[in-house]
């Protein structure tokens, strides 16, 4: 065996750990967050559930980041712009050692600091505060102009969903990410195909989605948004294309991992409980 | 003052690399020179006041002090939701500033009349919320407003009152400042229409009150010992705002009144009580039209001290 070939499969052979890895954390944040919802009383979980695997993948494998110094300078930026899946960055930074994993217990619980919006105040590793759809992007832009001008090497993640993409603001930073040639920004849109009331398509319809990205100047990806092999294989050679700043355009089922919450506007607001909770954290662990 | 300002922003800029002026599209030859001077401090964003805040927080939470340039409500209202979950609640260094606060933009028409923004910038947490009087005190707010930490807003006004400043005085954040000393009754005011409370306080001496006149720069943190102390010394106490008497400088002071149990003698409010300033025309004109040009400040004041100030008539009457 030549070495190139040994290197190569020693890259596949560390991608596969990784992969592994990467699933094992998308499940826990499921669980997590089936979990947290239903101790919070509070909703959202369906919109946690449709971005796990995207959220597991940039924590388990992508992010320059490190829970012991979460405030490092050059660290990669990760903004949450769909707020209220905030239950979801809480248990991914728990599980990758930002905070104890006990707090998760107390999320949206009097006193606690875990807001069902995702809320830096107190809690190590949130970049920043969101809860009011649009907001995200614009300051991922700002950041990933500002690393431009530091020569800075560090990258800017943003997860968006696809209601949000309703909002002006949203594209406001669109246009100008691409006229600045934000190549160290990423947005990745949690494209679930389902708003809070309604489908997206009935209800302001996004498509051609990914032509709208890329008439913006834009370079758009698209990949199964729950396949950790094309979600690793995406994020992990970025930019797509020197001088633009890239869309990953991930297709998404909304609910992901719980049968009964597939596909359906209902989980976007309900809370987990009762026998419906025991059912789902039974398909979340039968799953393993 | 807007010229002041960006002078003052170039000096600064020379300095601290941690400057940054955005536009939103605004300051046509204003913001030239400093465009020139500083390219990589300078960034026009285009029309686009939520994503400019939102730009301004994420350079900020990096270490820049971002000024966010644009005129009347398009600094603020446009972008209110932004200053406030982004820029306030990340304690972020993000100075908005608005060019044109009040009717400077007067005959443009109330879509540029900067009216409830005292209020409504002050109503947020973590924030300074600054409208200077003169010149000087532009000058100084944008040195203090680089050093403070959090958020803050600075309202520019196209008047000015007639320089202000003693000889090495200093200029505080919060700190009112008494640039006119008397007894009878004090007029507070805020942002440039202070030229006038002014020049109604020189026509009051004809009539023989003679007026403490305060320039409240500083909306939030406000300065309570400085209106107490008016309140204690002063027969009363007059504020003068070109904004919304709703929420602003004179609900400030009576907050602080009756909060700490201290009642003027006598309190009246100058500001815009017509609601929307539909009307049309210069700065001037709209503040005759709405009852806060000097004339009328001191036609307020004079009435107020004759109908309900004993002190005042016994000494009319010596």
């Amino acid at each position: 065996m030549d070495h190139s070939s040994a290197a190569a499969r020693h890259q596949q052979q560390k991608r596969a750990v990784q992969r592994t890895a990467t699933e094992e954390l998308a499940k826990r944040i499921r669980r997590h967050a089936v979990r947290m919802t239903n101790l919070g009383g509070s909703s959202h979980v369906g919109s946690v559930l449709s971005m796990a695997d995207i959220v597991a993948v940039l924590y388990g494998g992508i992010m320059r980041i490190d829970p012991t110094k979460p405030n490092q300078p050059n660290r990669d930026r990760f903004i949450l712009s769909k707020g209220h899946a905030g239950a979801g960055i809480y248990a991914a930074l728990a599980e990758s050692g930002f905070f104890p994993i006990e707090w998760l217990e107390k999320h949206c619980a009097d006193g606690s600091v875990l807001s069902g919006h995702v809320s830096h105040k107190g809690v190590p590793g949130v970049e920043l505060s969101t809860g009011s759809l649009g907001h995200g992007l614009p300051v991922g832009a700002g950041m990933a102009y500002g690393a431009k001008l530091d020569d800075a090497t560090r990258r800017v993640f943003v997860v968006l969903s696809d209601g949000e993409c309703d909002e002006g603001s949203t594209w406001e930073a669109i246009m100008f990410s691409s006229h600045h040639k934000l190549d160290n920004l990423v947005a990745i849109v949690d494209y679930n195909k389902i708003q809070s009331l309604a489908p997206v398509a009935e209800t302001l319809a996004l498509e051609p989605f990914a032509d709208k990205w890329r008439a913006f100047g834009w370079s758009v990806t698209e990949v199964d948004g729950h396949d950790h092999n094309a979600l690793y294989a995406t994020l992990s050679d970025l930019p797509k294309v020197t001088g633009k700043p890239s869309c990953i355009l991930a297709h998404t089922i909304k609910g992901k991992g719980v049968s009964f919450m597939e596909r359906s506007v209902l989980w976007h607001y309900r809370t987990p409980r009762g026998s419906e909770y025991d059912e789902a954290l039974n398909e979340l662990i039968s799953d393993e | 003052m807007r010229d002041n300002f960006v002078r003052q922003l170039s000096d600064l800029a020379r300095s601290d690399p941690r400057v940054f002026l955005m536009t939103a599209d605004l300051g046509f030859r204003v913001l030239d020179g400093f465009a020139a001077d500083f390219p990589k401090q300078y960034l026009n964003v285009g029309i686009a006041e939520q994503n400019m805040i939102g730009l301004a927080t994420g350079m900020a939470l990096d270490g820049r002090v971002v000024f966010t340039y644009s005129i009347g409500n398009f600094s603020t209202l446009r972008c209110l939701e932004q200053i406030r979950n982004d820029a306030c609640y990340h304690g972020a260094n993000v100075k908005v500033v608005a060019v044109g606060g009040g009717f400077s933009y007067g005959p443009l028409g109330i879509s540029h009349h900067a009216t409830e923004d005292l209020a409504i910038m002050r109503a947020l947490p973590d924030m300074t919320v600054v409208a200077p009087g003169d010149q000087w005190e532009t000058r100084e707010a944008t040195k203090a407003l680089v050093e403070r930490n959090g958020a803050c807003y600075l309202r520019l006004d196209k008047s000015s009152a007639p320089a202000t400043a003693r000889p090495g005085e200093t200029f505080s954040i919060g700190k009112a400042r008494k640039v006119r000393e008397g007894a009878d009754i004090t007029l507070a005011a805020t942002g440039g229409i202070l030229g006038a409370a002014l020049e109604a306080a020189d026509s009051l001496v004809e009539q023989g009150i003679a007026c403490r006149v305060l320039s409240v720069h500083t909306i939030k943190p406000f300065d309570t010992d400085a209106i107490l102390r008016a309140c204690k010394e002063t027969g009363g106490i007059v504020t003068v705002e070109e904004h919304t008497i709703d929420g602003g400088l004179g609900s400030c002071v009576a907050e602080t009144c009756l909060e700490a149990g201290i009642t003027p003698q006598f309190f009246r409010r100058i500001g815009l009580r017509a609601g929307f300033s539909s009307k049309v025309g210069g700065q001037e004109y709209l503040r005759r039209e709405y009852g806060m040009d000097a004339a009328s400040i001191a036609k307020a004041v004079a009435e107020l001290i004759s109908a309900r100030s004993p002190k005042f008539s016994l000494r009319r009457a010596k």
